[in-house]
């Protein structure tokens, strides 16, 4: 077998020795019983229509959206970052570099 | 009372707004409820929206909120829901922004999604303990090289060819996003050691290392394909995140 030809096992070992020494220690499965944990309930829930009086609800209108008519722009935290040279918030540049 | 609409007929007019309340849905008074079926229609719709936008928060903060909702409303309609269970809703998100014109200019945001997508595999995934540093120094040195592990079920790796790892971080905790540049490849792990999801970028090489153990690969021939794929590859420090992160449970079958 050829598996020995790039890692000695002395190679593993030691690596896992110095992996051990610098580890800090996770939390183990102790600790996960204690806690409960409680998931899928809030989506589940989730409605934005609030009942009662004076509330609206969150979509009445009846004609809201249309998929041919897209307009909206992004305007979010994206466009804020940095890319070398003067392509902010673009990524074009990676189009090119994809592997063949 | 019977029933005088097919499911067929009311789901087709429950996707689209322009289409008129179908015949035979009415009120208790016998009338015809065209606007109870509106609001009905629409609070389908925003409760989808709303599910959409706990499900991928990053993407949500990073193209705004306003067009995140104007965005999802397309969304939902070409993908409706298939299952009754709404944490498994957005599955077809990633490729759905990969073609979605207005964002295409933001190469990063499908693999942003692709994270938050497996952070919420891992958040559902089943609990169990994970192989601490205690276990892998119990394990004797001659049986180090052909050591297999068994993964956690929320371990997910993420390969990017963007920083898709480091975005969806910063955005998520609320940190600025300036000091990233967005071309940088990143490699992600996503593990649930406990009850917390954890996100973290792993270093040059620890992907292909901890995806070949995941596939089923021994400690040494791991090591061997992540060294082969990058000559950066530091094996000490891929075995501490390994073990700092909890991505396997125990150890596995010998092969």
């Amino acid at each position: 077998m050829s598996k020995k030809t790039i890692i000695g096992a002395s190679a593993v070992a030691g690596a896992v020795a110095m992996a051990l020494s610098g580890a800090t220690v996770v939390a183990t499965s102790t600790g996960a019983a204690a806690a409960e944990k409680c998931y899928g309930v809030s989506l589940a829930g989730d409605n934005d229509c609030a009942a009662g009086p004076g509330t609206t609800c969150a979509g009445t209108s009846t004609v809201d959206y249309q998929g041919n008519a897209w307009t909206s722009v992004p305007d979010g935290t994206c466009l804020t970052m940095d890319v070398p040279g003067d392509r902010k918030g673009s990524l074009e540049p990676l189009d090119r570099d994809l592997p063949a | 009372m019977q029933a005088t609409v097919s499911n067929r007929e009311f789901t087709t007019a429950l996707s689209d707004p322009e289409k008129p309340a179908p015949e035979g849905i009415r009120g208790q008074d016998g009338k015809k409820s065209a606007k109870r079926f509106d609001i009905y229609r629409n609070n389908v719709v925003v409760g989808l929206i709303d599910a959409l936008g706990d499900i991928f928060p990053a993407v949500a903060r990073l193209v705004g909120e306003g067009f995140f909702r104007d965005m999802a409303r397309l969304y939902i309609r070409a993908n409706p829901p298939n299952s009754p269970l709404l944490f498994r809703y957005g599955r077809s998100m990633p490729d759905f922004l990969e073609t979605f014109e207005p964002v295409a200019h933001l190469a990063y945001l499908p693999d942003v999604a692709r994270i938050e997508l497996a952070w919420l595999d891992a958040f559902h995934a089943a609990d169990t303990s994970c192989f601490s540093a205690a276990d892998l120094g119990a394990v004797p040195e001659s049986e180090l090289d052909d050591l297999r592990l068994t993964p956690h079920p929320a371990t997910r790796i993420i390969r990017s060819r963007s920083a898709a790892v480091s975005i969806v971080s910063a955005t998520r905790s609320g940190a600025g996003l300036a000091d990233i540049n967005p071309t940088a490849p990143e490699d992600g792990l996503v593990t649930r050691p406990v009850l917390d999801v954890q996100l973290r970028r792993l270093p040059p090489g620890a992907a292909v290392f901890l995806q070949s153990l995941v596939d089923g690969a021994c400690l040494a021939d791991a090591a061997e394909a992540a060294e082969r794929d990058c000559a950066e590859f530091d094996l000490p420090l891929a075995i501490r995140a390994m073990l700092e992160s909890g991505a396997f449970s125990q150890r596995g079958e010998e092969a």
